[in-house]
């Protein structure tokens, strides 16, 4: 059975250069960083190369960039690193009702010390109102924290606009950028925002590696203490052939990003899933949205049985974020939205990546009718 | 079993028995899926327990055991969320019963409501050609008649017909049961052959969802009138022997906790929902000559009155004459039995063929 992958939002495979550039720090090359002797002096100067490399992408100063494990520590070292430095200032977060889970729980637990937060809402698009934005802040608002893309609809938010608004409020915004890096350029030297979460295994990398971008001279109050690691704001060990793979990945990113393509592939899949299926509602459609991300609401049926029909058939898709599946909660995002709970449980989400063929979007189009008919057909003879 | 290559879903509860039954299927050349039902929020439960370490059947701990088997036989495998279907139809009723002066069976609920239906019906969703599960049960099709029937397990110590009464006949051409022809101790041998790692767990009895097997704080913490339930200890006579906490603390044929003492050994006779008077009495008192069941599910129509019946698990069966009235069932024992109670299963059997069943709504003395 010929395998599909069609997840890449949830994780995307290494490109075999970056495999390449990190088998040697898997190896040979095992120094710690902070060794004065040769074997740190090789790690620490491959550390440095990678802080160059993910610097360049995103065209910011290598000193702007701690390296973290991944988004999730990212946005943690955001939220609660903002709170804690700028609590004398006020204790107000602005958000939205759509960010991936490691915000939302975040958020949660930085009220219990605290903190008051504003969940901005969406309209049917997934946009966000910028007078809502604006009318929420308040002289205790110390942070924004806005999603560049949405992870399970692909919707982009005004990240310029934003940034706008924050300056002109003296206020820090802070964007979670994991499902906008690498889809999407993103040039930090024309749209200043203070705070950028990053991932590594979402752009081609290898897991266990991220970053928050910090512009030049914010003081942020580490989350990991534990040695002079990444200026003290991040304790601990590098975890350097990662990192060495998150440099390579992001290099060859800085060379093309490949969203033409996917967005040709996208939307063949979208036209063909409209075409060949009735009862069919394309989340976000309406809204600018990242080239690769479709999600999809088939009426009717439920997402879990669409997964595990796809998956017995060598697809691999998703239901909402991977983080949240295993729980039969309908999709906040779409709920947030306005969709019907119904209608949030029948979403599938196709993410594509630079894997994906032509062949593999006409196979999905080809499957795909005959599983939904039959899940609908078992679902009238069942009520 | 079978000539070709079917597509099986197992239910895997992360325990021997169901670890095994996948491993015949596979072993059979089937397509087999593994599935597991997620029935309550284990985080949370375990969250609320603190430090009681809670692993009961469909634990966190047993979903990850049965993923592994699932693993070992390279077989797919999926947790898939029950939740609220399994407190609808099962926890919920739990309660209820209790509350209602029952004695409450939710395993023979489970397999009714949730094995036999979600979960078949997931099944089918799959295009599974059968349902499979680690039950200790036959599925036999009788040619004379062309059905299917349901009988008792080879390994009667193990038999678990009695709690499949529920089961639809429609349904019986898709279920599949492995294990019905084993001993469990060639099932464990089994299980060490295809080196399973759950060869050698031990036999989960408790109920699943009440933490350190006592139903008592379960159902009091669901409750907020407490007072509600609180009532008088009375002989038959109507002799006050005491006051109780709670009427769901008790259930009929219970001699221990009662906090009354006589000369002879007492016994809960009967909990009345309405006064919340518990009555106790003699072990000879507790004897009934038959009882009324209600909701009766046929799987295979009795030809004959005499069947045979059994009142709970664990009990053997007991000769008896039915009378198949409009909506309920009137059985008359051949010699007068201990302890029916209400709330329980009385589950009809013609020699070893499950008949079917219905719930105990009362005594007849």
């Amino acid at each position: 059975m010929k395998q599909i992958y069609i997840d890449y939002n949830a994780t995307t495979p290494l490109k075999s250069e970056v495999y390449e550039a990190m088998l040697p720090y898997l190896k040979e090359n095992f120094g710690n960083p902070s060794s004065i002797h040769w074997a740190g002096q090789a790690a620490k100067k491959a550390l440095m190369t990678a802080r160059e490399q993910v610097a360049h992408l995103f065209h910011i100063d290598p000193q702007s960039l701690i390296f973290t494990s991944g988004g999730t520590e990212a946005n943690n070292l955001a939220l609660k690193g903002v709170f804690e430095a700028f609590r004398s200032k006020g204790n107000h977060i602005i958000t939205t009702k759509v960010e991936h889970k490691s915000i939302l729980d975040t958020c949660e637990y930085l009220q219990k010390q605290g903190a008051k937060i504003t969940y901005l809402s969406v309209n049917e698009k997934g946009q966000i109102s910028l007078e809502e934005l604006k009318n929420s802040i308040c002289p205790q608002t110390i942070l924004i924290s806005i999603q560049a893309a949405n992870n399970e609809t692909g919707v982009v938010m005004p990240l310029k606009e934003i940034s706008k608004i924050a300056k002109e409020h003296r206020i820090l915004f802070h964007s979670d950028a994991v499902q906008w890096a690498g889809k999407k350029e993103l040039f930090l030297d024309e749209i200043p925002i203070d705070l950028v979460s990053i991932s590594s295994h979402k752009l081609y990398g290898p897991k266990g590696a991220g970053a928050l971008i910090l512009r030049k001279g914010l003081k942020l109050e580490a989350l990991i203490h534990g040695g002079n690691q990444e200026r003290k704001r991040r304790g601990g060990t590098e975890n350097v052939s990662s990192i060495v793979g998150f440099g390579a990945a992001s290099e060859l990113l800085s060379h093309s990003i490949d969203n033409e393509r996917l967005l040709g592939l996208r939307d063949r899949l979208e036209e063909g899933i409209q075409t060949h299926i009735p009862g069919v509602v394309i989340n976000g459609k309406e809204a600018e949205r990242v080239s690769n991300t479709l999600n999809v609401s088939f009426s009717g049926v439920e997402g879990e049985g669409i997964l595990l029909n796809l998956d017995l058939k060598g697809i691999a898709a998703s239901s909402g974020s991977a983080c949240s599946s295993g729980s039969l909660d309908p999709s906040h995002v779409l709920l947030a939205m306005g969709r019907s709970e119904e209608l949030a449980l029948s979403s599938v989400r196709f993410s594509l990546g630079y894997q994906n063929t032509k062949e593999d979007i006409d196979t999905i189009i080809q499957e795909l009718p005959g599983i939904i008919s039959s899940l609908r057909e078992m679902n009238k003879s069942c009520s | 079993m079978f000539m070709k290559k079917k597509r099986v879903v197992i239910a895997m509860s992360g325990g021997v028995d169901s670890s095994t039954a996948a491993a015949l299927l596979k072993e059979e050349g089937h397509e087999v899926i593994g599935i597991s039902m997620q029935l309550y929020n284990h985080a949370e439960l375990e969250a609320e327990l603190k430090e009681n370490r809670f692993d009961s059947c469909c634990s966190l701990k047993d979903v990850d055991e049965a993923r592994r088997v699932a693993q070992i036989l390279d077989i797919p495998y999926y947790v898939l969320n029950f939740e609220k279907i399994f407190k609808e139809k099962v926890v919920d009723y739990f309660i209820d019963e209790y509350l209602h002066a029952r004695t409450p069976n939710p395993c023979v609920r489970c397999n009714t409501d949730v094995k036999f239906k979600h979960l078949l019906l997931k099944a089918k969703e799959l295009k599974a050609d059968y349902l499979a599960t680690g039950h200790y049960v036959r599925n036999v099709f009788n040619e004379k008649e062309k059905c299917y029937e349901l009988k008792k397990a080879k390994d009667l110590k193990k038999d678990q017909s009695y709690f499949l009464f529920g089961t639809d006949p429609k349904e019986l051409p898709y279920l599949l049961f492995p294990l019905g022809d084993l001993e469990k101790t060639e099932v464990r041998t089994l299980a060490e052959r295809h080196h399973l790692p759950t060869a050698q767990k031990p036999e989960s009895m408790e109920i699943c969802f009440i933490p350190n097997n006592n139903y008592s704080n379960f159902i009091e913490s669901k409750i907020q009138n407490k007072k509600a339930f609180q009532g008088q200890i009375i002989t038959k006579e109507g002799k006050i022997l005491g006051k109780h906490d709670g009427s769901f603390q008790f259930t009929v044929g219970q001699r221990k906790g009662l906090g009354v003492f006589d000369s002879n050994p007492l016994y809960v006779l009967e909990v009345d929902h309405t006064s919340k008077k518990v009555t106790v009495g003699s072990d000879q008192d507790l004897k009934s000559i038959g009882l009324v069941a209600k909701n009766i599910n046929w799987i295979k129509y009795p030809k004959s009155p005499c069947v045979s019946v059994k009142i709970r698990h664990s009990t053997k069966n007991i000769p008896c004459t039915i009378e198949n009235l409009k909506t309920h069932v009137k059985v008359l024992f051949q010699e007068p039995e201990r302890a029916v109670t209400p709330g329980q299963a009385a589950v009809f059997y013609e020699g070893d063929t499950l008949l079917g069943g219905g719930w105990i709504e009362q005594r007849l003395s």
